[in-house]
């Protein structure tokens, strides 16, 4: 890869396994957790379509119903834990905090190198525990079917689980020492991109909700393999307290996905529509808001669940407010493109699906949030179909449009342009046709863990199989070009897009010490009228 | 619309419309929020398109009367549909207070139904039309949730408490009942039927049962053979407190606190006596954990029912039929 590099980069610095395994440099280990995240979705990916392949038909005729249970229960464990959670911070946030703030590296590198291990071997425990055979309790592991009835392994996945979320803890924490003590002189906080912002509050969430999960998990294992009774009422313990721990780190996991995406939003719609971010001070402290009021809502799974009718109504209120900063964010970010000179590459592309499915999977959270409707949707597909659109269509569109952006930074190779908006375009379409029919079956009643269902229900899950067919093809598109190209793409420039920030103003890919001098900040954020409007399409193809 | 295709669910209670008109109106809402956001992004990406030799737009900071308003006006809409999804919420918590009583125990995987006549039903619930049920509910190992989609209700069923769920239908019909907690292995075939029948067909029904006992008969029995009358009778030197007019009647407990006699209640009372004693009394009384099951502890308090109820001039449940009679029928403690 060196020669189109004007001089030593990071990824030519060293080579051979060693250099990669005991590196330091934030940068190469953002590609170490982009290998491990790819994998793990990949293999996510693979559940999926077991299940969608089971649902083709109402007989549960594919695998026996405990092999269902086992695949519908570990597509949620690695999606979410190794998956989403991790995903855009450690990939993105890694590569990109300490260039954005114009730092060497994050404050701590070996602990973010450390960070990389405990989620590595989080993972291989719960690779391990697929190759025993799994577990069946579903990714919420309520009780006390996960404490006393299971017969499956709940030990060495809640033990994988335990240990990925120390990454997760020293990731944030390494995030915000960063934030804090290593600007570049003249960055002030509201000259930051809000890519820092978001990336601020997620780690804020990640610091003050992992430990409660780790607890959580404690607690499960304690409780089956010593039976100290926390939450089986036959050893004294009460079932819904799991419900109250594991949804008071799980539901501000949520935010922990999605925050990441919204800053990597930030960056792209206003490189691609050359403006300056619309309310740049109500979008950064919708952040801190959505972070804060994220950790008192999390009632709203419990609403059936034999909770008070007090307790009820005061998490559907606040479940209500906590939809607003998420809006004000939305509404910025469609402003921002007024009056702007609006060019349609590839991540922008995946911009305009993340504004299409979040704001559905937004609106219809805000139904689930309503008392009177919950309580006939919740567990059915229409749960389903509500956090995907949030999940997937929120979190994985900005990851692949951030992986996008920042791939010639990240390579010193452009991507090829038609094929990028090729597969966001299928990504797309494939996307809804998986996921809108579920709102309607959910509707009707059909409930979600299902392994056999009542035969009317078939036609909506056949257009959802189909949906997850095309949806399968668009992201295998993207990992196998992406791969072609970090040898036969074109070489990237240093600031091919024509990009604010930092990052840009260093070369493609960056020298391993980032900045050849250490750079100083005059002016905001997104100072996108001082810089000429790229040639149309300039870097297409 | 086709019946293989069905798009919207079949409302057979007026509970059910309720949640459809509040569902309607947030879709109503949704369909408006999202085109206008779609509208704007289309018409933006449209008209704003990059041209060729295109100068840099000009700068615009933001607008605070545009974030105010963006603010305000859904969260004025969000707080509308909130107090209306409370106001409906209320409604399905609360039954009205002539509601007729079924007995639920869930446990992998079936629905083990008890109407207080006797008659028992497996993943089958009978029920008379335009009178309002109240299903009682437990289980007895892991966390179901009763589900019937076309009464737009839903409640966990727990082990170790009580939960309930009302309803009132107005269509007679077979309408899916599904487990919708997920409960392990078979958690798909926990599913069944609920009946709503005429009135008088279902009185057919009811009293179409096989030489069963009525529960609180079956209770009787359970109360004399696991010795509680040794103790809860008025001879006994008053041990315990007597038991007649105890459902529904408010407990002065020793802590000073006053608690209503419901089911919860006389569950804990029987499995966890110590856990509040009665004002007056010592705490003395031995637990029943181990000695009674699920539906036997279910027949004890619809017995307490029944001696609460006769002491407002109803017939005693010593007209009931013979214990021999009921022998085989009586669940095993």
């Amino acid at each position: 890869m060196s020669e189109h590099s004007t001089g030593t980069n990071y990824l030519n610095s060293g080579y051979g396994v060693r250099s990669w395994l005991l590196t330091v440099d934030h940068k190469r280990i953002a590609l170490l957790y982009l290998g491990s995240v790819t994998l793990m979705f990949m293999l996510g990916g693979i559940f999926a379509a077991l299940i969608r392949l089971e649902l083709l038909t109402p007989a549960g005729d594919v695998f026996q119903a405990d092999t269902y249970n086992k695949i519908f229960t570990m597509h949620g464990i690695v999606m979410v834990f190794f998956f989403l959670i991790p995903g855009i911070p450690a990939v993105l946030g890694n590569f990109l905090i300490p260039m954005m703030i114009g730092a060497r590296d994050l404050a701590f590198p070996r602990l973010n190198l450390l960070s990389w291990y405990l989620f590595t071997t989080g993972a291989l425990f719960t690779l391990f525990n697929i190759v025993i055979g799994g577990v069946d309790t579903g990714w919420t592991f309520y009780t006390p079917y996960s404490s006393s009835y299971t017969t499956t392994n709940i030990v060495p996945v809640a033990l994988g689980i335990f240990i990925a979320g120390f990454s997760s803890i020293l990731t944030g924490l390494n995030f915000i020492i960063t934030i804090h003590k290593m600007r570049a002189p003249g960055l002030t906080w509201f000259r930051l991109p809000l890519f820092i912002w978001a990336h601020y509050a997620y780690s804020i969430i990640v610091i003050l909700g992992t430990p409660v999960i780790a607890i959580t998990i404690v607690m499960l294992a304690l409780e089956r393999v010593f039976r100290l009774g926390f939450f089986d009422p036959a050893l004294g313990g009460d079932p819904v307290l799991f419900q109250h721990f594991f949804w008071f780190y799980s539901h501000p996991a949520v935010y922990i996905m999605i925050l990441p995406s919204m800053g990597v939003i930030n960056e792209i719609v206003t490189c691609f529509s050359r403006k300056r971010i619309f309310g740049y001070s109500f979008v950064a402290a919708s952040s801190l808001t959505i972070a804060l009021l994220g950790f008192l809502v999390w009632g709203h799974h419990m609403f059936v669940s034999s909770q008070s009718v007090f307790a009820g109504l005061v998490f559907s209120v606040l479940s209500f407010l906590v939809a607003i900063p998420s809006a004000v964010k939305v509404f910025n970010w469609t402003a921002t493109l007024y009056k702007g000179s609006i060019s349609f590459q590839t991540p922008m592309l995946y911009v305009f699906g993340f504004l299409g499915l979040f704001t559905i999977g937004g609106l219809t959270g805000l139904m689930l949030a309503c008392l009177g409707i919950d309580v006939h949707v919740h567990d059915t597909y229409f749960i389903v179909a509500h956090f995907h659109y949030i999940m997937v269509g929120g979190t994985v569109m900005g990851y692949l449009g951030g992986l996008h952006f920042w791939w010639p930074k990240i390579t010193g190779r452009m991507y090829p342009e038609w094929w990028g908006r090729l597969s966001a375009l299928i990504i797309f379409v494939g996307f809804n046709l998986t996921f809108f029919p579920q709102f309607i079956v959910g509707y009707l009643g059909m409930p979600r863990r299902y392994h056999a269902y009542p035969p009317e229900f078939q036609v909506l899950n056949v257009m959802s199989t189909a949906g997850a067919s095309i949806l399968g093809v668009g992201y295998l598109i993207p990992l196998v070009y992406l791969i072609w190209s970090m040898r036969y793409g074109k070489v990237a420039p240093a600031n091919p897009f024509g990009a604010t920030g930092l990052e840009w103003q260093t070369a493609s890919p960056p020298p391993t010490e980032n900045f050849a001098t250490p750079p100083v900040v005059t002016e905001e954020a997104y100072a996108y009228d001082k810089i000429p409007v790229p040639e149309h399409r300039a870097y297409a193809g | 619309m086709r019946s293989d295709l069905p798009l919207f669910p079949v409302a057979a209670s007026a509970e059910a419309r309720q949640v459809d008109l509040l569902f309607l109106a947030t879709v109503l809402l949704s369909i408006f929020f999202a085109s206008l956001i779609t509208a704007l992004l289309i018409g933006f990406a449209i008209k704003y398109r990059r041209r060729p030799k295109d100068k840099p737009p000009a700068t615009i900071h933001g607008s605070m009367a545009l974030e105010i308003t963006w603010m305000v006006i859904p969260l004025f809409l969000a707080l509308t549909i909130f107090v209306w999804g409370a106001d409906v919420y209320f409604q399905l918590s609360r039954p009205p207070n002539d509601t007729m009583t079924v007995n639920v125990v869930g446990k992998r995987w079936m629905w083990k139904l008890q109407h207080p006549s006797g008659r028992r039903e497996i993943n089958e619930l009978h029920v008379p039309l335009g009178t309002a049920v109240r299903l009682n509910m437990t289980s007895e190992d892991v966390i179901h949730s009763f589900y019937v989609p076309a009464f737009r209700v839903k409640a966990d069923a727990l082990p170790g408490r009580y939960t309930t769920v009302w309803f009132r239908a107005t269509r007679t019909g077979r309408y899916h009942l599904f487990c919708a907690e997920y409960c392990g292995t078979q958690h798909s075939g926990m599913i069944g039927w609920v009946d709503v029948m005429e009135p008088e067909a279902f009185q057919a029904w009811l009293a179409g049962g096989a030489g069963e006992v009525s529960m609180a008969t079956a209770g009787e029995h359970l109360f004399n053979d696991l010795g509680c009358v040794t103790c809860h009778n008025p001879g006994s030197g008053a041990r315990g407190p007597l038991l007649d007019r105890l459902y529904a009647s408010t407990v002065k407990l020793q802590t000073g606190e006053s608690v209503t006699a419901d089911e919860a209640y006389l569950r804990e009372a029987i499995l966890y006596p110590a856990a509040k004693v009665t004002y007056g009394y010592q705490p003395v009384m031995p637990t029943f954990r181990g000695l009674v099951n699920e539906e036997g502890i279910l027949e004890l308090i619809e017995y307490l029912k029944y001696r609460a109820a006769g002491q407002e001039g109803m017939n005693a449940p010593a007209a009931a039929p013979a214990p021999a009679a009921s022998q085989g029928k009586r669940p095993t403690p």
